[in-house]
């Protein structure tokens, strides 16, 4: 597979797999501002500090009302992070790569990208948000699917998998990061029934309530939560699960054995860790060093595979070879 | 809205569908008692489900824009057929591959022994000022001796039913992969009439294609890697280039992915490192082509891609400098060149064609620019073009300077009296002028598409058929009749 090409399979995944996490934390956090008391209730802030843009909305002089905030997330095409703008990335990228995806997989999107466009502002207001982000959550699946079920086994599903993984691990420590930080349990509290009403809602934005019940067989508690969404091996959001479906999917591809290294070693340092026993303060650190790490892999893959200096090799008997980087 | 075709005007110009009288032509009939039946409300119902279909599988073409950069549009298809009778398309195809064949002699021939010159059929000064003559190419001999190996022909009909061949396209033409989206689409409108006519089929052209492409790789290659060059996204013809490339399985590659080694070797930058390249079907046009042997300033070339050529390390499709014979000049000269090398008399005529190149011909020309067509032999596109009939006299007295100044670049031809069909114009049915653009592949044989791409002018009377000027286009039925 061309390196070019590689490149844009992998952004493809990553762009979609944004897209359908944006619409779960839009959706979660609408629902957590129905169950919480107003002067309890987190507002609509995290939404925009969990996907990185706080600059770029300050620097909008915007206020922090619902109706803002969500057309800045969903539908602000200048907002490189909004859910429009990965779309628009995400269909131009399936366009330079329609000669190595089947035509479904391209109609999708674009089908998507013309529904997102024409909906949004079904995501402005309550009375139609939950029926939107249901298409764009289900419309996002069906493209999982349709990888799974359509598209054979070789580099470009590969490297969407690896893609959809490493975005995958990024959103859901971000979210436990931002979550955390602003409802860890301080003792002697009063609140804390509410409390558990967040992790509920952190668990449902990434569809993890009912797979945390089965497998932990326990009620929800921080501590428990946290541990659950970084470091369980089998639960497909999990930051751990997503790391090793990165190490399958870089199993199958060439030069990985550098990349695979440093991802065992991610993987080991996340599972081994305490979680119940860290302050917030230090579970704001390991995170912080989490998603550092996450951007260093990023950055070796891209030097693997997309972009690093390359020697083209003379056929002829010379040892000499030429740069071509 | 009823269709009578009785009351439809196509008089005063030849009528693709329908004859003087409101009859269906050979082919046509039930094409045309099927639109009757439809009623043009339930026409214009099917219009707008083939626009929902375009805009969703995403069938588009790049505009430029010079404010904004460029703009993907959806492909504008006009649902109404174009039908030819087989019996006479298959008249045409011999027509049309007669002429490759004679094309491609004619290029193999200017870049050796030039018998054609030195019999003085073709003037030797003619070509010695012709822009797309390549002096890197001279002496060198493509595998099967092909150079054109992709063309695309554009016909017209005239007023009395003449189909002309108007220009040969052999640098980098466009258009096939809307011919066969154009299908896959009207197959949606119309299932019941691909059920009860006999519709000959289109899709075999990227097989076609791709065997031609094998064929002409380096000899001794197994498995010859084939790619298609692109200059990028931003150009016009991008999306048809992705299509090519995924309907044949090839990567689809930019010049950045390509790089040359001393042993003058072709390879693609990948996963794995890099690979070689055998083949190119290269959208690139020959002056972009590699910044070494043309323009130093090209960013969309490969370095040293011209040298991995002339060594016979990697094939291009079509070959550098097959441009010679997509001349207007030279365009003339075709009818002479199947004469000379074939020893045969041409099957498809030419437009009526004056040289203003010679000094006779050109007084000629220069008297009569009121009713003649003035064209410029290099450009392509309708630029730069003279429309006699509809131009002032202040724009006639500054085309006769431009003519004098440089007679080679000019030839002249009385105006095509161009056919019409019927195609829906706001819930009616009106005629409205066509041309066709058949594609002709030539390897180990030559083949010509089924049909070709139809464009048509949407504005009354225009004559402009490009898709970046209100151009639509139409699917293209090759119909056989008395089954």
């Amino acid at each position: 597979m061309l390196s070019r090409v590689a490149d844009n399979v992998f952004w493809l995944a990553r762009y979609m797999e944004r897209v359908e996490n944006l619409a779960r934390l839009v959706e979660v956090n609408g629902s957590l501002m129905l169950d919480l008391p107003r002067d309890m209730a987190p507002g609509w802030q995290p939404l925009i500090t969990i996907t990185g843009a706080g600059q770029l909305f300050a620097a909008q002089g915007y206020d922090t009302a619902e109706a803002t905030v969500v057309r800045f997330v969903v539908a602000d095409a200048k907002n490189p992070g909004s859910m429009v703008s990965s779309l628009a990335h995400a269909r131009e990228i399936a366009r330079t790569i329609r000669d190595i995806l089947p035509r479904e997989v391209w109609e999708h999107i674009n089908g998507l990208f013309l529904y997102v466009n024409d909906h949004a502002a079904d995501a402005i207001s309550r009375g139609t948000r939950h029926a939107f982000l249901k298409h764009v959550i289900l419309a996002t699946q069906t493209l999982t699917g349709m990888l799974e079920g359509i598209v054979s086994e070789g580099p470009a599903l590969w490297f969407m998998a690896l893609g959809r993984n490493m975005e995958r691990a990024d959103m859901t420590s971000r979210i436990v990061d931002v979550r955390a930080v602003a409802m860890l349990p301080v003792h002697g509290s009063p609140l804390r029934p509410f409390a558990t009403i967040q992790w509920m809602s952190v668990l449902r934005s990434l569809s993890g309530y009912h797979m945390y019940r089965l497998k932990t067989r326990q009620r929800v508690y921080p501590a428990g939560v946290v541990s659950y969404l970084l470091a369980d091996e089998d639960f497909p959001r999990a930051c751990v699960c997503c790391l090793q479906r990165a190490e399958d999917a870089l199993q199958r591809l060439p030069n990985s054995r550098m990349l695979l290294r440093r991802l065992q070693r991610l993987r080991r340092v996340v599972t081994r860790t305490p979680f119940e026993k860290l302050s917030p303060d230090a579970l704001h650190g390991f995170i912080d060093r989490l998603q550092l790490a996450l951007a260093h892999t990023n950055d070796d893959i891209a030097r693997t595979y997309f972009r690093g200096e390359l020697t083209l090799q003379r056929r002829a008997a010379s040892t000499q070879s030429q740069s071509l980087g | 809205m009823a269709i009578r075709w009785s009351q439809y005007p196509a008089a005063p110009h030849y009528d693709e569908l329908i004859a003087p009288g409101g009859l269906a032509r050979a082919g046509a009939e039930t094409v045309a008692r099927h639109l009757e039946q439809l009623g043009s409300l339930e026409l214009s119902v099917r219009q707008k489900a083939a626009e929902a279909a375009v805009k969703g599988m995403g069938i588009t073409f790049t505009v430029y824009h010079e404010e904004g950069g460029s703009i993907d549009r959806a492909w504008p298809l006009d649902i109404i057929p174009r039908v030819i009778e087989a019996s006479e398309w298959r008249l045409i195809e011999a027509g049309l591959r007669q002429r490759a064949r004679a094309l491609n002699m004619f290029i193999d021939d200017i870049y050796h022994a030039q018998r054609i010159v030195n019999d003085g059929v073709f003037p030797r000064q003619y070509l010695l000022e012709s822009a797309n003559f390549r002096s890197q190419c001279v002496g060198i001999s493509p595998p099967l001796g092909v150079w054109a190996h992709v063309c695309g022909s554009d016909l017209v009909r005239g007023g009395d039913g003449t189909m002309y061949v108007l220009e040969d396209n052999l640098r980098v033409p466009s258009g096939v992969s809307y011919m066969l989206e154009n299908r896959q689409v009207i197959k949606r409108v119309f299932p019941e009439l691909f059920a009860e006519t006999n519709i000959l089929p289109v899709d075999d052209y990227p097989s076609q294609l791709y065997d031609m492409l094998r064929a002409i790789a380096p000899p001794g290659i197994e498995h010859p890697e084939v790619v298609v060059l692109t200059p990028g996204i931003y150009n016009s013809a991008y999306f048809e280039h992705a299509y090519l490339a995924q309907q044949m399985g090839c990567e689809l590659v930019e010049g950045r992915d390509l790089a040359v080694d001393d042993d003058d070797c072709v390879f693609m930058r990948t996963i794995d490192g890099w690979s070689r390249v055998h083949v190119i079907y290269r959208r690139i046009d020959d002056l972009f082509l590699d910044p070494e042997a043309f323009r130093a300033d090209s960013t969309l070339g490969v370095p040293g891609l011209l040298r991995a050529w002339r060594a016979g390390k990697v094939a291009l499709a079509n070959a550098p400098g097959a441009g010679v014979a997509d001349d207007k000049l030279v365009y003339t000269f075709v009818p002479d060149m199947i004469r000379y090398y074939l020893s045969e008399e041409p099957l498809l005529p030419n437009v009526p064609s004056y040289l203003c190149a010679d000094p006779q011909q050109c007084e000629f020309v220069l008297a009569n620019l009121a009713t003649l067509v003035v064209k410029p032999t290099n450009e392509s596109g309708g630029y730069g073009m003279l429309m006699g009939p509809k131009s002032t006299e202040e724009e006639r007295r500054q085309f006769a300077e431009l003519v004098r100044a440089n007679p080679r670049n000019y030839i002249a031809q009385p105006v095509v009296q161009i056919s019409t069909t019927p195609t829906l114009i706001d819930q009616e049915v009106e005629p409205r002028h066509v041309d066709l653009r058949p594609f002709i592949l030539s390897g180990s044989d030559v083949q010509v598409t089924t049909g070709g791409l139809t464009r048509v002018a949407m504005r009354k009377g225009s004559l402009v058929v490009n898709s970046s000027q209100g151009g639509g286009s139409k699917d293209t039925w090759i119909v056989e009749s008395g089954h």
